[in-house]
């Protein structure tokens, strides 16, 4: 068998594609962050607990319910979107014309609150939930066992991330978000509901979080801290693919899962380390991020 | 006249001896220091639980009954030793805590052994895993309940290994914890003539173990030991049937799983892990009777080897106290290894000189769905350890307390 630095290249494979789903994740949440931030300039601290809620929002839907993985993945994302709009009309709203400082600290506490309000009813073990039935089993590819799943994962989150970054970049409503960014006050004045349309974009960013969420639910436990785990490494992705960059934040989501998934073979104990590392690497040569302008 | 001031003598003594189980109890108070995860994956396993059973430890003692204050206190280390250092130094100096109990997450507990020891102080150790407790890391002023990672290591290695499970591979928290539940396993299973083929260090509180069941899966090993615990160990296991480890062929031996584990990942996902534990809540009259009222006072949650042995140890720390009539934690804890120790959950034992308090242990497996009666109602015990095998030998652990 061909070994590369020791490593067998079948087993190379394997871990290339692992990282690959785990970017899968990266590039779903750093893309509503990447939303977020780019139209509304709102650097989104409760992200992670966004992405709790809307597992646990799962949770609640088949435990309560009866209701099963495909309704959940439609419900969760727009109950927690809600929720969103909610905090935006009532808290967000009130902080565009202060410094981004305020924004980060006022969402920082929101995902504190979640978060403890979670641990203090569930526990930190977390919740088992079941895997869909239409997954259960694997694919044996010859070099590894990729449960069908995790095929779906990369799949989902490669649909979700193509089509946001189309309706931004490529469609009149997108252009519309886009102006609106720019200069809110002309966009206003062409007789579009700038605010509005604002509070529909952090809606949306927080759906795509929560959709990530229900994806998660049935790899990982459904857990208060689930969020917290992941929101940091999230941020250092947005950072480096350009704060605000959508097409930067999914394609650096990918990248750094397969650069993490490489760190896991080779230096185990360096992989949730690996991620800052680059960050620091990429903020002293490119300060505005691989794929973010300067402005 | 002789015996005239010999009967005044005895009084003035007796007086003086009513009056000083209070005045040797320093600021007149006891005051005992929950320190525990409480907010992150060992919360569940100990945490609020702990304090409740501390508290619950206290009121069956009957010692407030008879005279003495009792103060429990309890705050979160967060799993950083040195917020657990600070912690237990601003509670020692400035809040006067006599003695400090649980500490799950080896690291911070080492930090804690060492400032108890130069304060002579009590730690009464019951969440940390890690054998050196009692070994070269040693304290006349710890005592170390329940479990250890020798002791896990050698139940369910030992165990595996004669079943034929002998290639291994670890999956290990990357802390003291993980490093010493995989130096004594890897022990248990070279003494019974298996070997280690390999091994990743995982960084705690990790969400996704997808590559390192991958590393597993490759290595070809027959067991794959998690030597992990609380949130680590619920999501390898579960990742680990996503990945089809135990339909290859190979065996998963989780080496340190508590029943809130077993409790959050299901019995679809559990079942048929074996494991070891000291503590079954389903044992007979008095821990059942003891899980229901902890369960009520903990959110529902069934006690785990740590909060029983909270209860345990709190009801024996008390006990050396009173038979003391002093809090002092050095004289503490040598009264506490020179009585024998009784309690309704882990029966009789002793604590040895290193401070290790032995008792059985048991080989549990899961059950199945089909097996389970009731909420709860988990594990098979396949074997019953020995008291005097279930621990190190005293010979064993290099602590330099024993030496002398």
């Amino acid at each position: 068998m061909t070994e590369i630095f020791g490593i067998s290249t079948q087993a190379l494979f394997g871990q290339l594609l692992i990282g690959l789903i785990n970017g899968a994740f990266y590039a779903m949440l750093s893309l509503g962050l990447a939303v977020i931030f780019g139209l509304l300039n709102i650097i989104n601290f409760a992200h992670g607990a966004q992405y709790m809620l809307g597992a646990f929002c799962a949770y609640f839907l088949l435990q309560y319910a009866g209701v099963g993985y495909w309704w959940a993945l439609l419900i969760a994302p727009v109950v927690v979107g809600i929720t969103g709009i909610l905090i935006e009309r009532t808290m967000l709203a009130k902080l565009y014309k202060l410094d981004h400082l305020y924004g980060l600290l006022l969402t920082f506490g929101l995902a504190l609150i979640f978060q403890g309000i979670f641990t203090n009813y569930y526990g930190s073990s977390g919740q088992p939930y079941r895997l869909p039935e239409e997954f259960a089993g694997a694919f044996n590819l010859g070099f590894m066992y990729l449960p069908k799943y995790r095929a779906w994962v990369i799949v989902a989150s490669l649909i979700v991330c193509g089509s946001t970054w189309f309706v931004i970049e490529r469609t009149k409503l997108g252009s519309y978000l886009r102006a609106a960014t720019e200069n809110p006050a002309m966009v206003q004045a062409f007789g579009i509901n700038v605010p509005r349309m604002i509070t529909l974009t952090y809606g949306f960013g927080v759906a795509l979080a929560a959709f990530a969420g229900v994806m998660a639910a049935p790899i990982y436990q459904v857990s208060p801290l689930m969020g917290a785990n992941l929101i940091i490494v999230v941020f250092a992705v947005v950072v480096i693919g350009g704060m605000g960059s959508i097409l930067g934040a999914v394609l650096t989501g990918f990248g750094l899962g397969i650069v993490e998934g490489l760190t896991k073979v080779f230096y185990p104990e360096a992989s949730n380390t690996v991620i800052f590392v680059i960050m620091v690497i990429v903020l002293l040569i490119k300060p505005a991020g691989l794929f973010g302008r300067e402005r | 006249m002789n015996f005239k001031c010999s009967m005044v003598g005895l009084a003035v003594v007796a007086a003086l001896g009513a009056g000083s189980a209070q005045a040797q109890i320093s600021d007149g108070v006891i005051k005992i220091g929950v320190l525990s995860d409480m907010s992150s994956l060992y919360t569940d396993l100990a945490g609020a639980g702990s304090v409740a059973a501390a508290k619950m430890a206290v009121e069956d003692s009957g010692i407030e009954k008879r005279g003495y204050k009792v103060e429990i206190v309890s705050a979160d280390h967060q799993n950083k030793p040195d917020i657990g250092s600070n912690i237990a130094r601003q509670w020692y100096d400035v809040d006067h805590v006599d003695a400090i109990v649980d500490v799950p997450n080896s690291g911070v507990a080492l930090a804690v052994n060492q400032i108890t020891r130069d304060k002579g102080k009590a730690f009464l150790a019951v969440g940390p895993g890690t054998s050196d407790l009692t070994g070269k890391a040693c304290s006349p002023n710890t005592v170390h309940w329940s479990y250890d990672t020798w002791m896990l290591a050698n139940g369910t290695g030992t165990a595996i290994t004669k079943q034929g499970g002998d290639t291994w591979f670890f999956i290990a928290a990357d802390y003291a914890f993980g490093a010493a539940l995989e130096r004594d396993t890897t022990a248990a299973v070279i003494r019974n003539g298996g070997k280690v083929i390999g091994g990743v260090k995982v960084p705690l509180n990790t969400q996704d173990f997808s590559s390192f069941l991958l590393q597993a899966q490759a290595s070809k090993a027959k067991i794959v030991g998690l030597a992990n615990a609380g949130g680590d160990t619920t999501n390898s296991i579960k990742q680990a049937a996503e990945f089809g480890i135990v339909k290859g062929g190979q065996k998963l031996a989780g080496l340190l799983v508590f029943i809130t584990d077993v409790h959050s990942l299901g019995l679809p996902t559990a079942q048929g892990l074996t494991f070891t534990t000291t503590f079954y809540w389903d044992m007979n009259d008095q821990t059942r009777a003891f899980a229901k009222r902890f369960a009520a006072a903990d959110k529902g949650i069934y006690p785990t080897m740590v909060h029983a042995g909270v209860y345990a140890v709190v009801l024996d720390y008390l006990k050396a106290v009173e038979a003391l009539k002093s809090d002092d934690g050095t004289k503490v804890i040598a009264k506490m290894k020179e009585m024998p120790t009784d309690d309704p959950l882990f029966g009789k034992g002793s604590i040895r000189a290193d401070g290790r308090k032995i008792h059985p242990a048991y080989l549990v497996q899961v059950k199945t769905p089909a097996e389970s009666k009731a909420p709860w109602d988990y594990y098979k015990i396949v074997a019953t350890i020995p008291a005097d095998q279930a621990f190190r030998p005293l010979s064993e652990g290099d602590c330099p307390l024993v030496k002398k």
